[in-house]
């Protein structure tokens, strides 16, 4: 399946990717009324997070793992593999916001939803039509959507 | 301004902010290398500092929401045709430091571009254009010294076979060339991107005087390897990696005087293929110390065909200075098989700015003169001529061959395809575009991806512009507009100049 894969080597931490989510997954499709009032209002956070360490840094979400350690600890359903996809989906009704699949998770890829008892987790930009928002974003193609 | 010199509000740029669209994401705080943006942690919101702004757009480029413009100060001085603001600013900054002035690319000052001034010709009604789209054109050029005639013998079954030994040549899809431009002055990244994007196009790049990386001699084929005064990196691999070796005796931004790569910039790479310490000034000396007459660029011409065994040819390049054309028919005489011509508007990582701005002639004027007198002196053939130094558009290309020049070379035009925006601050080593800096953090902003991609395909443009020009003209190669100064035309120039040139003026 197609995944997004990060590339540490020419990631330049400019965090437009983490725009892009977010104006990808609110309800105005505007960046500038996203960040300002659906951020704070709604909880909208991006749902992929660009890590810096020294020189390097690096956009984590989640790798739609083939045998995901989120799923397998969560209690309520909420994730699960959808078997013709291959995506790890998340059932935002099913969650009951007890974290286990942040603490499951070895990539750090799943973050706290920051005012509910959810998580925030990607969905590849389910529906959209140019594929991952992020990846069309990235100024520097250190983000790539493909098969590997 | 508390606690500032008096003349730090003088300043070049002024960044705007558009209150309505930023949302204070910190995308610009990020970009800028210089921090002239900055998050303001008392009043929760990003600021800036107009005065640390070097105009080099990337926050612009890169913000999300379009909220930045930078703009040229508004507040100018009062106007004098003398003393115009650039040497008020000068003097202020040289009586705060005690300072060379020091630039970056290419001379921003106000002399002739003789390319504006020249007209091409077209074909009408007596002889028919082309459609190069439609039928063959040839862009194939090759650089090196070609035989004064040619004698062919047959064999016993009558089939003709070249008697005459032909001398190496390197041979280009397209008579463009990525111009030398060091590792170390610009970042491996792009060393990488040029050797891709002209093995692509099959034509050539110029490692400049750094040496090349090991990696990179694959690429060898679409390589000029460069000798220049500091031999850094120089030994008998490199030299047999590359088609074509160039010895660099003078550089048009900058004739006359040597290189320094500040220490900074020397890190493992640099440091591994330069073979400096890392952290060392690497500094190029102005003359070659083995090179004080045309007999000693001989010896070195002749040590470097013996080293790679006679199998590339070698190249010399000089910057246009006021006798450049006898100084060019000395170096063809010793043994070259190209002269580069770099003229005064070529681009520099660093120079002091008085020489840059001051010394050297344009690259038209000069380029002409060489043609002339290798013609008249009858060793034309004896050496192609590559011209450099503020190619801008396929159009230059065409009038450089048109004046003479086997091919060109382009640096500045190079740069700009990937992002440079001429800020002119190469010589800091804080590019923002990731460019003119080793950082290891900013030379990242270079995907070599995308960076090959671009100049490939400015490569590819150019040369199809060039094939309709050409094929407007009814020429059908490249060839045939060689010193082809018919085809050219001259507008608002004196009779000097007209002379200079070696073309008419347009009417006649």
């Amino acid at each position: 399946m197609k995944r997004v894969y990060p590339d540490k080597e020419y990631c330049i931490g400019c965090h437009l990717c983490e725009l892009a989510c977010i104006t990808a997954h609110s309800k105005s499709k505007d960046l500038i009324i996203a960040y300002r009032e659906e951020r704070g209002r709604d909880g909208l956070s991006p749902c992929k997070k660009v890590f810096e360490k020294g020189d390097t840094c690096v956009a984590i979400s989640c790798r739609h793992c083939d045998e995901p350690s989120c799923v397998a600890a969560c209690i309520s359903g909420g994730l699960y593999k959808d078997p013709e996809t291959g995506r790890t989906v998340y059932d935002r009704d099913k969650c009951v916001g007890c974290w286990s699949c942040l603490m499951a998770c070895p990539y750090g890829a799943i973050r706290r939803h920051p005012i509910e008892a959810k998580i925030v987790k990607c969905d590849l930009c389910e529906g959209r039509e140019n594929g991952p928002a992020c990846v069309e974003a990235c100024p520097n193609q250190a983000l790539k959507y493909e098969e590997r | 301004m508390l606690f500032q010199p008096i003349n730090k509000n003088y300043h070049e740029f002024c960044i705007e902010r558009d209150k309505d669209l930023c949302i204070n994401c910190k995308v610009c705080v990020r970009q800028c290398s210089y921090d002239a943006h900055f998050w303001d942690e008392s009043r929760q919101k990003v600021m800036h500092d107009n005065t640390k702004c070097i105009g080099c757009h990337r926050c612009e480029a890169l913000c999300p929401t379009a909220a930045l413009s930078i703009r040229n100060k508004p507040s100018d001085f009062r106007p004098h045709k003398l003393w115009r603001p650039v040497f008020l600013q000068n003097i202020y900054k040289q009586a705060d430091t005690g300072g060379v002035l020091l630039a970056g690319m290419g001379s921003p000052v106000d002399i002739p571009v003789y390319w504006d001034s020249m007209l091409l010709d077209a074909s009408q009604v007596t002889n028919p254009s082309i459609d190069p789209l439609r039928e063959p054109m040839e862009l194939k050029t090759f650089l090196g010294a070609k035989p004064k005639r040619l004698s062919i013998v047959t064999d016993k079954n009558g089939k003709p076979k070249l008697k005459t030994k032909l001398t190496p040549q390197l041979e280009l899809d397209v008579p463009i060339m990525f111009a030398a431009m060091s590792l170390g002055a610009i970042n491996f990244n792009l060393h990488q991107a040029m050797a891709r994007a002209a093995t692509e196009t099959g034509t050539a790049y110029n490692t400049g005087e750094g040496g090349l990386h090991k990696s990179l001699y694959k690429y060898g084929k679409n390589t000029i390897v460069q000798v220049a005064s500091g031999r850094f990196g120089v030994h008998l691999d490199y030299l047999k990696a590359g088609s074509a070796i160039e010895i660099k005796v003078g550089q048009g931004a900058k004739p006359g005087i040597g290189g320094h790569l500040p220490g900074e910039k020397i890190n493992f790479m640099v440091s591994e293929t330069r073979m400096v310490p890392i952290g060392s000034d690497a500094i190029s000396p102005a003359p070659h110390h083995d090179i004080y007459s045309i007999e000693d660029l001989l010896q070195l011409i002749y040590a470097l065909k013996e080293a790679s065994e006679y199998k590339v040819p070698i190249s010399v390049k000089i910057a246009a200075v006021h006798n450049v054309a006898a100084i060019a028919s000395g170096v063809v005489r010793a043994g070259a098989d190209i002269v580069t011509v770099d003229g005064m508007r070529g681009g520099t990582g660093a120079a002091p700015a008085m020489i840059r701005d001051n010394v050297g002639i344009p690259i038209e004027l000069a380029l002409a003169q060489v043609d002339q007198r290798l013609r008249d002196e009858g060793i034309r053939n004896k050496a192609s001529i590559v011209a450099a130094g503020g190619i801008r558009c396929s159009g230059d290309v065409v009038k450089a061959i048109a004046l003479g020049a086997d091919a060109v070379y382009i640096g500045t035009a190079t740069l700009i395809a990937v992002g440079c925006t001429l800020c002119g601050r190469c010589y800091t080593g804080k590019c923002p575009w990731g460019i003119a800096t080793n950082d290891s953090k900013l030379s990242k902003r270079q995907n070599p991806d995308i960076a090959a991609r671009k100049l490939a395909n400015l490569i590819r443009a150019w040369g199809h512009e060039i094939e309709e020009m050409l094929g407007g003209m009814g020429l059908n190669s490249i060839e045939s507009l060689r010193g082809n100064r018919d085809k050219l035309r001259g507008v608002g120039l004196s009779d000097t100049e007209l002379d200079i040139l070696g073309i008419k003026h347009a009417g006649r």
